[in-house]
């Protein structure tokens, strides 16, 4: 793939082939975590901070050690345990840094570990044979998308704050609904360009 | 031999990994040496990464904390004038505006991660932690145990009548931790050597079960105190104690302090209980109606069973307490509530309707 510009790589994760609003990945958090702003914002940057590096940390190991050696079939296991490492980093820079951050997020730091956006996009980028710039992009770009997605909803939610809904349906329900709804807007941006 | 280099290639990514986090945890983790100044004298050298309710505690100055650090019981105030840090989402759930305007902090959530600057009341430095052996455990109803310390190290303790101690449990079975939990003293303070505490069994209670079911006479355990501010307070008005249960501990420890100092106060004593068999220390209560010159017991209990042939004052404790208030004339009346949240939330809106101002009323919450 390599005559697609790195940068429209970049630009399909946010929006036109959004990991989180196109392909349902990274939902539980997403679910969980946009009753606030500003807790959204800080693990929107996180799974940002996380995409990031662990796309470029794997296609590193992936093509310089697994490939080579023809383990590539263990690259589950061992895409997994650099998330982990990556996101126990995060873990004590954040409970150093901001403390509120970290207990505001509780135990859904720990969990951007299996949250499947994170193995979704290093699994991707293999599948479609991107090179190591559109890799990094593309993590970046999908982790700005997720942050996007998650935002967004954070926001409509703080604002539906004080409005009346059906008791059935508060809370996941609700959330679920607007996600829907937050999809088949995003779905207007498919014209721009097709990744896939 | 495929699946011994994958093996081997596997584990030498993760051990790199592995060596990478604990690098970082060196750099990052790491809070060195911090330097916390008490009262603007005492300074003590700590090492950082740990709330400071347990630095102080590894210094032998003990803050109060009913809950054990849990964040529950907001026991652990004090005043941190530098280096706390933003306040955190556990400590805004217990304070209000203003004493977060005036610099108060949980000590049982504020790390210490750089130089601190903190406040704590004088009293709290009279502090100590106690060595105590287990002198008698006697069953006092079918949940409630009398439990006898005798002091060995220090060996004698100078409390006020209605403080509280906080007692070490140990670890048992599947328990590995040691909690420490609140208690009040339920003998005189003209005891120096030995204490008295009422343990209730809490069903699944870490302490509590540990007390009933695996500490035995002869034992030893730690607990610290003497500590709490709830004690007898100067008046001519008659005093009208609320307290069930275990409760009733802190009152008997006021009403042995009332017998020695031959106070001529009248004093009204309601206690709530369930049935016939919550009902103890009946006869303790007899001694103290011959040494007092004008004291009164009176039980209720909420549901007799049948076979109680229960003929004393019936219902939850506020019905005998509102009636009480109803005959009286309350303007000096002192009343002592100690119990849970929920009883002292009952009886407060009992005494607010009687016109008692909050400043004679005082409280022994449970944790």
């Amino acid at each position: 793939m390599e005559h697609l510009s790195p940068w429209v790589i970049f630009f399909a994760a946010i929006f036109t082939g959004n990991i989180l609003l196109t392909y349902f990945l990274g939902m539980c958090s997403f679910l969980s975590v946009s009753k606030q702003i500003k807790t959204a914002v800080g693990l929107g940057l996180a799974v940002t901070f996380v995409l990031t590096v662990t796309s470029a940390l794997n296609y590193f190991i992936y093509y310089q050690i697994l490939k080579p050696f023809h383990i590539d079939y263990i690259r589950y296991i061992v895409f997994i345990g650099v998330i982990a490492a990556t996101v126990q980093l995060l873990e004590m820079f954040i409970e150093r840094y901001s403390e509120p951050l970290y207990i505001n997020l509780g135990i859904f730091l720990p969990l951007i570990t299996v949250n499947c956006a994170i193995l979704g996009v290093s699994l991707f980028m293999i599948i479609r044979k991107y090179n190591f710039i559109q890799s990094v992009l593309f993590g970046a770009g999908s982790g700005l998308g997720w942050f996007l997605a998650i935002l967004a909803m954070a926001g409509i939610r703080e604002r539906m704050k004080e409005d009346k809904v059906p008791s059935a349906l508060q809370g996941p329900g609700i959330t679920l609904i607007i996600a829907g709804i937050m999809a088949m807007a995003f779905i207007g941006f498919s014209g721009i360009v097709q990744i896939q | 031999m495929n699946i011994l280099i994958t093996a081997l290639i596997v584990s030498g990514i993760n051990a790199l990994l592995a060596l990478l986090l604990v690098i970082a945890e060196r750099f990052l983790a790491n809070y060195g040496t911090c330097k916390i100044t008490i009262n603007e004298k005492e300074k003590l050298d700590v090492e950082g990464g740990r709330s400071l309710l347990a630095s102080l505690k590894e210094e032998k100055i003990f803050l109060p904390s009913a809950c054990g650090g849990r964040g529950t019981c907001a026991y652990c105030k004090c005043q941190i004038s530098d280096g706390a840090g933003p306040v955190l989402p556990t400590e805004e759930a217990l304070l209000t505006a203003e004493e977060i305007q005036d610099q108060t902090r949980l000590a049982c959530q504020v790390k210490v991660k750089s130089n601190l600057d903190i406040s704590i009341p004088e009293e709290l430095f009279n502090i100590k932690e106690f060595k105590a052996k287990v002198d008698r455990l006697q069953d006092l109803t079918y949940d409630i145990k009398l439990l006898r310390l005798q002091l060995l190290q220090p060996s004698q303790i100078n409390f006020i009548s209605g403080q509280y101690v906080q007692l070490e449990s140990q670890p048992y079975e599947k328990v590995k931790e040691s909690v420490s939990r609140a208690y009040s003293i339920a003998s005189s303070n003209s005891k120096k050597t030995h204490i008295d505490l009422m343990i209730r069994l809490v069903p699944e209670g870490i302490c509590t079960t540990w007390v009933h079911n695996y500490l035995k006479e002869g034992d030893e355990l730690i607990f610290t105190g003497p500590m709490g501010d709830f004690r007898i307070h100067d008046g001519v008005g008659e005093i009208i104690m609320v307290a069930g249960g275990s409760g009733m501990a802190p009152m008997v420890s006021l009403l042995h302090e009332l017998t020695r100092n031959q106070s001529k106060r009248k004093i009204t004593y309601f206690f709530g209980a369930v049935a016939r068999r919550d009902l103890f220390y009946l006869d303790e209560m007899k001694d103290f109606k011959r040494s007092l010159s004008n004291f009164t017991f009176i039980p209720a209990l909420s549901k007799p069973l049948p076979e109680d042939n229960w003929k004393g004052v019936g219902g939850l404790i506020t019905v005998p307490l509102e009636n009480y208030m109803k005959e009286i004339k309350a303007d000096d009346a002192q009343i002592y509530i100690c119990g849970s949240p929920g009883l002292i939330n009952a009886c407060g809106q009992v005494l607010k309707k009687h016109d008692v101002t909050e400043d004679r009323i005082y409280f022994d919450p449970f944790a």
